[in-house]
């Protein structure tokens, strides 16, 4: 049976706008395909560690040096907009009164 | 008729280079004349680089006149998935979502090439953020298949498998994140090789699922995916996940045959789905291998069968999180309007910037990271993953090399698995296993259908046992003796 799940919700979560004839293709799309993935339930994996990598590693750090790093203009060159040195984005918070 | 030069292999090149019956700019020219000929039709170009390239190859003559050492890799063409990052060059990952990005910096990948003197032609098209196995998902229309211009070259990695397969390149790069470089080479008649897991940097790589993306070759011969193996492989600080382990000589013992060799035939890849002709091509070189000496066995892979349902839970998992950075503040696209506030802007930009494959993985992998549901399937996948990972160190305990077809079928009809996402996902069903376990596969030529579409056999060994690999596919190679040509190029002669 497809899976039934809560699209607008959803996309919420992914921060993705999307229009009413997508969310009902998707409704569809994605039932039918979390209905063949759910067979991955019939394995019995109980006491089976999950992999997260195909290579067991820890955490790797790099040596503590300074190195040199993108000029501010190369690394704001791609942004949509540009307030001085900073990426400019519409508001993020209330200004308060 | 003497040979176009963009034809030759790289090996082929090299020779010629260094016999100085060749340069680096003559053969530019020649996959230039080629690119002009074919890719109004073929589409493999996003982004050719013509003007860079001949600068390039000029250096190249400069250099290689003064009669210095010459790497094996000087002035062979290479074309860039368009999915690797290119200092100063368009990078759109096939999305309108980076339709005007520049990236500030070289993938590492390509800074090893360039390094070793290869040029630059061009960044090719591939699906949206390499999710997909027909090109068809790509912002920027399909790739058409050289063999047959009606039908997909395969992908993600489309582009620059029929750029190989035309001779608009000689080498390309592409990525295998459950097939793309395989399926696609499969498609398109070359070799694509997916190395182990980390034996090459994924530095500029744009991530699509960081645990499975692995950077891949397309040549038209097993040596040359060796050479390019031997570049692009080694250790990277830029990438932790990149292994600090030596890298081998890929090429010495190519021709050291398959004697001996225990082969084993994965039992589950042959019968429902696969084309009869499919199946009859793959098990006429498995006969082959017998022939070469090799001990050939069945092997049983019991958990394969869940594996395309475990990929299609962990990567659009990754890829959930790895695209979330696409949020029109950084780079990329940010929609047009007066915005509420940024998070607005977010939810417009991401509407308006991403295609239908890619919201519906991204809405994938958010369901099953979510709160209730993770469990169930993200942590179940994972689960499945190990129990894959185990079957392959079983069958290597008994085999040196597992075979199996690449893909079911061979090149389908544009359009025909556009609106049948499940049916597109199944195109990957023998490739996908090798990401899951980190291991290195490669899909060489082994025939064509009755339509004249190529074929590929699928090679499967153990981590880091690329040697191997390359040994068994070169001797299948050698032995097939096939001429890959697509009809295409009948017409463009020289």
């Amino acid at each position: 049976m497809p899976v039934q799940i809560d699209i607008d919700h959803v996309a919420k979560l992914a921060r993705l706008q999307l229009r009413d004839d997508e969310k009902v293709q998707l409704a569809a799309q994605l039932g039918q395909i979390l209905e063949h993935a759910a067979r991955i339930g019939e394995v019995a994996a109980e006491d089976v560690p999950p992999t997260a990598s195909p290579i067991p590693r820890a955490n790797v750090y790099r040596n503590d040096e300074i190195e040199p790093s993108l000029p501010v203009d190369e690394a704001l060159r791609n942004a949509p907009e540009r307030t001085g040195d900073r990426f400019g984005v519409p508001r993020i918070a209330e200004t308060g009164s | 008729m003497t040979t176009p030069l963009c034809d030759l292999t790289g090996a082929e090149l090299a020779a010629k280079l260094a016999a100085g019956e060749a340069s680096a700019s003559q053969i530019l020219a020649s996959s230039h004349e080629r690119i002009d000929a074919v890719d109004g039709d073929v589409r493999a170009f996003l982004t050719p680089t013509p003007r860079l390239a001949a600068e390039r190859a000029d250096e190249l003559d400069a250099y290689l006149s003064t009669g210095a050492p010459q790497s094996p890799v000087a002035g062979i063409p290479v074309a860039l998935k368009d999915v690797f990052t290119t200092n100063g060059v368009r990078t759109t990952c096939g999305s309108k979502i980076l339709d005007s990005y520049v990236p500030p910096y070289d993938a590492t990948a390509w800074t090893r090439l360039a390094g070793a003197g290869a040029v630059l032609v061009g960044k090719t098209n591939c699906d949206e953020f390499a999710m997909g196995s027909s090109n068809e998902n790509s912002a920027y229309g399909p790739v058409h298949n050289p063999w047959d211009l009606e039908r997909v070259p395969g992908g993600s990695s489309g582009g620059s498998a029929a750029a190989v397969a035309a001779g608009e390149t000689v080498w390309a790069l592409g990525t295998d994140t459950g097939g793309s470089v395989r399926q696609p080479a499969s498609l398109c008649g070359v070799v694509g090789l997916k190395p182990t897991y980390g034996r090459v940097s994924r530095y500029g790589l744009i991530a699509f699922a960081s645990s499975l993306d692995t950077v891949g070759t397309f040549t038209r011969s097993v040596r040359d995916a060796g050479s390019m193996l031997q570049v692009v492989a080694g250790h990277d600080p830029r990438d932790a996940t990149s292994l600090d382990v030596p890298v081998p000589d890929y090429v010495a013992g190519l021709e050291d045959g398959v004697g001996g060799m225990r082969i084993g035939v994965v039992a589950e890849a042959f019968g429902q789905g696969v084309e009869p002709a499919v199946e009859a091509s793959v098990r006429a070189a498995i006969d082959r291998f017998a022939g070469l000496g090799a001990d050939v066995g069945e092997v049983l892979l019991p958990h394969a069968a869940y594996a395309l349902s475990a990929y299609y839970l962990i990567a659009p998992s990754e890829a959930s999180s790895n695209l979330a950075r696409y949020d029109g503040v950084r780079y990329g696209l940010r929609a047009e309007g007066d915005h509420a506030d940024s998070i607005a802007m977010m939810f417009a930009t991401r509407g308006e910037g991403f295609g239908p494959e890619v919201k519906r993985r991204i809405m994938l992998g958010t369901y099953a990271l979510s709160a209730g549901y993770y469990e169930a399937y993200y942590g179940q996948a994972q689960k499945v993953r190990t129990l894959v990972i185990r079957d392959y160190e079983t069958a290597f305990e008994r085999f040196d090399i597992l075979v199996s077809p690449t893909s079911p079928t061979t090149a389908f009809r544009i359009g025909d698995k556009a609106d049948d996402p499940m049916a597109m996902y199944l195109n990957d069903i023998f490739t996908i296993p090798a990401n899951l376990a980190g291991v290195p596969a490669i899909s060489v030529p082994c025939g064509l259908d009755d339509a004249g579409l190529p074929i590929g056999i699928q090679l499967t060994a153990p981590a880091l046992h690329e040697q191997t690999l390359l040994r068994t596919a070169h001797a299948l190679e050698s032995d097939l003796a096939l001429r890959m040509r697509p009809p295409l190029l009948e017409d463009v002669g020289t």
